[in-house]
């Protein structure tokens, strides 16, 4: 006779895979996809992070010198930020958290705008219709209530029959809401397209990854959904490049939805409110800098593409350049009139609010 | 439009009647929730949608209401018209952050690039014997937020008429149906797909010495104690609030301006209910012309009671007649 123990039966087993491709010095661990060998791509690649970077470290510096609200810098995730926003194609859905300007800024919204969002002026958000974020979502601040949303825009694509994904990002914080694990759970229900891409930084404001939930990866939680869930090096821009790329892909086919946790790092305190030194070791912030995701970029490019250090100079004053156009653009831009609290409040601004905007105007109390 | 035959309806198959007209009109137009599909809704607001306009419209959803409302939002940004079913408005607290931080502003904080043309509906309210937390008026949560529409039908055909302009307007809508009057009484109703006006009061019974105001389910005790106030000689305008936000204080104003005196029914508890926000807006603009205080006739400030003493806690027709006499003694007809 069988124990009881031995009377089990395995129902299922699960596996899950990290991407890699470049170690932190730039060299390859493996033979790189067809994709990846092409320069003007990688170079393209980098020019991007370079432009986020310099979009990070000047908004912070606004921030410091009294020009800029609150801000939540992504130091150190611009190669994730750089593979979602050149994965994405044209007619594809993004919606994402308040620290990922540097996919807006990757599908066509000007800095301007987004300097002008954190400056506090809704306007920042009224992307202009000729960039391919025209339809992405505004950042969302509560967080992870931006990733069950993402399957109402995924359907809508699928009941249309149309060949087009929707992807969405959240915090490694995020995953342990209400919100995460509704729509992981559900995704998978109807096959739906929708990548869902957990940037997990290590940190949300004080709290370290390990506290934050006992899985031993957050990829597993697609596992839970019964959808694909996988690990990639998110400071590889090479390798996030091809699991996002490929995972965009599998859903724009109908293949349908999956789970990648991209492994990076906050090198910034959460908000520029915030003082990461009560809570974090400065040497666990040294190490993670050893993993820069653009250095590594930086060391391929030189190793294999030609890239001389002439060209990172031209590339730096490039951006520096632009960045120094849209703080002018930014800092030039007047206030929101006081009318303008109810601008496109409702399609039409209901007879019972007319006398409240009025009075918002200058025009008295009602 | 064709002009269709007007069937004798009850307040759930109206809805059901409008549901039907407006997915046959308009593709966009598509209803989710839990098991909306093959069972028709718990209520059957959503029966025989299914059958004939398939899985992919009329959605049955994993049981998680958070999703829905978010899926609704996600929907509604792409051009379709989500209508979203709710179980019971008790179960609505955990939409509650995807209404008001998105869907209530998502147009605001775009400037118009995205919009969220969805309507989010369920039962609400008591008096249908109902297992705890499925009796809640929740109406005033929603109406405190700005950005959205809350609406409330009271008859059958205003629950066609409103319903099927809800679900035409730009902007997010949060539908309350009264689920004690969902088959209180039949009312004949022309599916004609004409739309009732939203941002409206409806005043249904024209008097000069007082007004009864009301929405949703306490609108039936209300027109019982207008017909009675009738027999004794006294006069009541009734005007059923329907759309409480954003709320036609000018109707509300003028009427109670006319008559002096006002008496106000509603189901929630009192503290906080939209109610009190009505009773400021008289205040505020028809102070002068009151012969008597105004008065709130509401649910009490405790946890909404199980079955054996629901009708207790939801205002009758007697609470409703001594508010009433109050206000006449203290200002009696002249
Ligand atoms: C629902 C909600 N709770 C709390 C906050 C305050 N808050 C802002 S960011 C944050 C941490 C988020 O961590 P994570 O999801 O890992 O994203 P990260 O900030 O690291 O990018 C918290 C608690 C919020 N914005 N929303
Ligand atoms: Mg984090």
């Amino acid at each position: 006779m069988q124990t009881p123990d031995e009377a089990r039966t395995r129902v299922a087993s699960f596996e899950i895979f990290l991407t890699r491709f470049l170690d932190d010095d730039g060299r390859p661990l493996c033979r790189l996809p067809a994709a990846a060998r092409r320069p003007q791509r990688l170079l393209h690649a980098y020019r991007l992070m370079a432009r986020i970077r310099a979009f990070e470290n000047k908004a912070v510096a606004l921030q410091r010198t009294g020009q800029l609200g609150t801000y939540a810098s992504g130091l150190g995730q611009e190669a994730v930020n750089a593979a979602i926003g050149l994965g994405l194609a044209r007619d594809d859905v993004y919606l994402g958290n308040y620290r990922e300007c540097g996919v807006p800024l990757a599908r066509g919204v000007p800095m301007a705008q987004i300097l002008q969002y954190w400056g506090g002026d809704e306007r920042g958000m009224a992307w202009p219709r000729t960039v391919p974020a025209f339809h992405d979502f505004p950042f969302a601040v509560p967080v992870a209530s931006q990733v069950p949303q993402a399957l109402g825009v995924a359907y809508a694509m699928q009941l249309r029959h149309e060949k087009r994904a929707t992807l969405v990002t959240c915090g490694d914080g995020a995953s342990s809401k209400g919100d995460f694990a509704e729509a992981v759970s559900a995704a998978g229900v109807w096959k739906l397209p929708v990548v869902f891409v957990i940037i997990n930084n290590q940190w949300a404001i004080s709290l370290p990854r390990s506290r934050q939930c006992a899985a031993v990866t957050l990829a597993q939680k697609g596992l839970a959904g019964g959808i694909v869930g996988e690990q990639v090096d998110g400071n590889d821009l090479i390798a996030t490049c091809h699991v996002i790329e490929t995972a965009l892909a599998r859903a724009r086919s109908g293949a349908g939805p999956q789970l990648v946790e991209a492994l990076t790092y906050r090198l910034a305190d959460h908000t520029t409110a915030d003082d990461a030194r009560r809570y974090r070791d400065a040497a666990e912030v040294d190490t993670a800098r050893k993993h820069d995701p653009l250095a590594r970029l930086h060391a391929w490019l030189e190793a294999q593409c030609g890239f001389t250090a002439q060209d990172e100079t031209r590339l730096q004053a490039e951006v520096a350049a632009e960045v120094g156009v849209a703080v002018k653009t930014f800092l030039a831009t007047p206030a929101p009139p006081p009318e303008a609290l109810f601008d496109a409040l409702y399609a039409e601004l209901p007879p019972a609010l007319h006398a409240q905007a009025f009075a918002a105007a200058g025009g008295g109390e009602a | 439009m064709a002009r269709r035959k007007a069937a004798e309806v009850t307040l759930v198959e109206a809805i059901n009647l409008a549901l039907h007209h407006e997915m046959a009109r308009d593709e966009n137009v598509v209803v989710l929730g839990e098991d909306v599909g093959a069972n028709g809704g718990v209520f059957r607001a959503t029966v025989g949608l299914q059958e004939k306009f398939g899985p992919g419209r009329v959605i049955d959803t994993p049981l998680a209401e958070l999703l829905i409302s978010a899926m609704a939002i996600g929907m509604a940004t792409q051009g379709l018209k989500p209508v979203a079913e709710i179980q019971f408005s008790g179960f609505m607290y955990s939409c509650l952050d995807q209404l008001a931080n998105h869907a209530a502003r998502l147009r605001h904080r775009t400037h118009g690039r995205i919009t969220c043309p969805m309507v989010i509906r369920a039962p609400n309210g008591g008096g249908i014997h109902a297992p705890e937390h499925h009796s809640e008026s929740v109406e005033a949560f929603f109406a405190h937020v700005p950005g959205l529409r809350v609406v409330v039908p009271s008859t059958p055909a205003r629950a066609y008429g409103l319903l099927l302009a809800a679900i035409r307007d730009p902007d997010p809508v949060v539908f309350l149906e009264p689920a004690r009057c969902y088959r209180l009484f039949r009312e004949a109703v022309a599916d004609d797909g004409i739309a009732a006006p939203l941002d409206t009061c409806f005043v249904e019974r024209e008097g000069t010495d007082l007004t009864l105001i009301s929405w949703g389910g306490m609108m039936h005790e209300v027109r019982i104690a207008a017909d009675q106030l009738a027999a004794d000689g006294v006069d009541a305008e009734v005007i059923d609030v329907a759309t409480l936000k954003p709320l036609d204080t000018q109707t509300l104003v003028a009427s109670v301006a006319k008559t002096g005196r006002c008496v106000i029914v509603e189901e929630s508890p009192r503290a906080g209910g939209w109610a009190s926000e009505i009773a400021a807006e008289l205040a505020e603009h028809a102070m002068m012309n009151l012969f008597a205080p105004i008065a709130r006739v509401s649910g009490y400030d405790t946890i909404m009671p199980l079955a054996r003493t629901e009708a207790r806690f939801i205002p009758d027709v007697g609470r409703i007649l001594s508010a009433v006499r109050k206000t006449l003694e203290i200002a009696p007809l002249g």
